[in-house]
């Protein structure tokens, strides 16, 4: 097996896991009808990733774990999202917030990977870029509407940038594995996304009227499984029904 | 949203292959033209529907009034003449 290659699929699968679950609880509590579909849709599209890369993560471990077991399976310390992506979603500005502070993120990440020496994660990242494009302008759209936007949604904005702010620093952690990935040309270093991120984020800002995130406090522990609280309230109801009823398909 | 009503309407009209035209699909809320345009995408071509969207306000949709049915559309009625059924189409012409 391809130790760092599994690991490095499996945070990437995780991130795409718990945010798509996170902003799947917003279905049918949207607040108005047509975001109750467009978010449901960002959330599904983060979940068809998530299976893509569970399903190629089961087959370089080549132990038998299906992306369902992988997904269900675990306990809480073996899961190695990103903090930011199981945070509580908070009102819809803090959601749009994140969602779109990931988007972008995610956007660059996978523009680079499509040219990577690995040929599933390039099909992989070709299918999810063009996904991600569209988170991007969505989330973006809304936080520009609501940052400069009425006295209580620029609060709202306000409010979501404070909260996410300590968060923002993981993404761009880079350790053994990320390192390994980058220099087999497998994905792209975290660390050189960084620019390109601020600037994206800040040319959103300027027209939400937002100030630029400040990167320098930045909470750690995602990558290694040491979790928020909220991390544990999510698997039980994520993983319920596999708990409950092993295999169960219907 | 409590406030809908004041969200603008829009009328929602998808071409769901080349060489066909744009049909009117539905109507929803947005604030502006291009949140608008990507309700359409989430909400109205989730299952392929589509390879282009237009979106108009309602507002700007200037329509008959149904009460003027009588002198708008019943003096075509008696008018039959105007239909094509009265030529006389060569065999080898085919299926028009």
């Amino acid at each position: 097996m391809h130790a760092p290659l599994f690991a490095a699929l499996i945070r990437l699968a995780d991130d795409h896991l718990i945010l798509g679950h996170r902003l799947s609880e917003w279905c049918g509590h949207a607040p108005m009808l047509e975001e109750d579909l467009a978010m449901p849709n960002i959330a599904l599209d983060l979940i068809g990733q998530a299976r893509a890369l569970y399903s190629y993560a089961g087959d370089i471990e080549a132990a038998g774990r299906d992306e369902d077991l992988l997904a269900f399976g675990r306990l809480e310390r073996d899961y190695q999202n990103l903090l930011i992506c199981e945070l509580p979603n908070g009102d819809f500005a803090q959601t749009m917030l994140r969602q779109f502070y990931f988007a972008s993120f995610m956007l660059l990440f996978w523009a680079e990977a499509e040219g990577s020496s690995n040929a599933t994660v390039a099909a992989v990242a070709a299918k999810a870029v063009k996904e991600a494009k569209y988170h991007r302008r969505h989330c973006g759209e809304w936080v520009i509407r609501l940052g400069d936007g009425t006295e209580e949604s620029t609060l709202r904005m306000q409010e979501a940038c404070f909260v996410l702010e300590p968060y923002l620093g993981e993404f761009f952690a880079v350790d053994d594995v990320a390192i390994e990935m980058s220099k087999a040309s497998i994905l792209p270093n975290p660390q050189s996304l960084r620019g390109a991120w601020l600037a994206d984020v800040c040319e959103v800002f300027v027209s939400a009227k937002l100030q630029a995130p400040d990167l320098t406090h930045a909470h750690k522990g995602g990558r290694q499984g040491r979790h928020t609280e909220a991390m544990g309230h999510l698997l039980a109801q994520l993983q319920y029904m596999q708990r409950s009823f092993p295999n169960m398909t219907w | 949203m409590n406030d809908t009503q004041e969200i603008p309407l829009w009328e929602v009209f998808i071409r769901p292959r080349n060489g066909l035209s744009h049909r009117h699909c539905g109507s929803l809320h947005a604030a502006d033209s291009e949140m608008a345009l990507q309700a359409a995408r989430d909400v109205y071509t989730r299952r392929g529907e589509g390879l282009s969207v237009w979106v108009i306000p309602s507002a700007q949709i200037v329509a008959s009034d149904p009460q003027d049915r009588d002198q708008m559309f019943d003096p075509s009625d008696d008018k039959i003449y105007r239909h094509p059924s009265f030529y006389d189409i060569p065999d080898d012409v085919g299926h028009m």
